[in-house]
C-alpha cells in the first residue's frame, strides 16, 4: 500500500531487505521482510547451520525503520527540518543500540515497527522494534541515521 | 544567566557525548566540539535537543550551524535566551 517509497531506496538485490511498507506516517513505520533461504550469507554463517547475522538483522531494522522513514520525512516536505534529496544522496547510519532476543533462522518472515523520536536538522532518530511470525520480540533498539549529501534548503 | 554558568553547565551536556572524558577538564571557549572532543558529528544534534530543553529555549537552523566551538555554542544559548526572555 505504501510500497512506492521503495523506488527511492538506494539498494539493489542482494542488500534490499524490504518486502513490504504497511503503514507510514510523518510518526513511524512499519514493514516486513522474508529472509531468503539462498541469502549470500547463510553459507558461511554458520557452515552447516545457517542464522541470520545480526548485522543483516540490524540492517533490515534500519533499512525500513530509518531509511524508509528518513525518505517518507525528507520528500514530504518537512520544512523544519530544512533539508531535500536529490540523486547523489544517500543514507548513512550514525548510531545503533540494539539487543537481540530470538534467533531468526533463514525463510523466516520479520516485522519491523519504528517509531520516530525526532526528526532535527537532518538526523532521524527512532526507537524500532522486530518481531517474528510468532509475534515474539526478536531485536529491539535505538537507530540514527542522517541522509548524506541532502541538499540544505535556506 | 553569566557565562561562567553556562560553560560550567554546558560541560554536563557536553560528558556523555565526548569520547575522551579527561578533555573535558581542560575545555576552554576555543574547545572545538568535533576536531578535539572527538565528538560525532550527527551527535550535535542531540547537544542542541539537551540544550533546548536545559535553557526552554529554541534554536533553528541558522544558529545551529554555528554551534561547533564551546564559546560559540554559549554566544547562540545567550542569544537565544535573550529572545525569549
Amino acid at each position: 500500500m505504501y510500497n512506492d517509497i521503495l523506488t527511492y531506496l538506494p539498494y539493489k538485490s542482494s542488500f534490499l531487505f524490504i518486502d513490504n511498507i504497511s503503514a507510514l506516517d510523518m510518526n513511524g513505520v512499519t514493514g516486513d521482510y522474508t529472509l531468503r533461504k539462498d541469502a549470500f550469507f547463510y553459507e558461511d554463517h554458520f557452515v552447516n547451520n545457517p542464522v541470520t547475522p545480526g548485522v543483516i538483522i540490524t540492517e533490515i531494522m534500519a533499512q525500513i525503520g530509518l531509511v524508509v522513514l528518513g525518505i517518507h520525512l525528507i520528500i514530504s516536505g518537512n520544512r523544519k527540518a530544512g533539508v531535500t534529496m536529490d540523486g547523489g544522496s544517500f543514507p548513512l547510519l550514525t548510531a545503533t543500540d540494539v539487543s537481540f532476543f530470538k534467533m531468526v533462522l533463514p525463510g523466516e518472515k520479520v516485522i519491523v515497527t519504528s517509531k520516530k523520536q525526532y526528526f532535527r536538522f537532518g538526523k532521524l532518530k527512532c526507537l524500532i522494534e522486530m518481531h517474528n511470525g510468532a509475534a515474539e520480540l526478536v531485536a529491539k533498539g535505538i537507530f540514527s541515521g542522517i541522509i548524506k549529501n541532502a541538499v540544505i534548503k535556506k | 544567566m553569566d557565562r561562567k554558568t553556562i560553560f560550567t553547565e554546558l560541560k554536563k551536556v557536553l560528558a556523555p557525548y565526548t569520547e575522551n572524558k579527561e578533555m573535558l577538564d581542560g575545555i576552554s571557549e576555543e574547545t572545538d566540539l568535533i576536531r578535539d572532543l572527538k565528538i560525532n558529528s550527527a551527535n550535535l544534534v542531540d547537544i542542541i535537543i539537551d540544550a533546548e530543553s536545559q535553557y526552554n529555549i529554541e534554536i533553528d537552523f541558522d544558529s545551529a550551524e554555528k554551534m561547533y566551538k564551546v564559546g560559540s555554542c554559549i554566544d547562540v544559548i545567550i542569544d537565544k535566551m535573550n529572545q525569549s526572555a
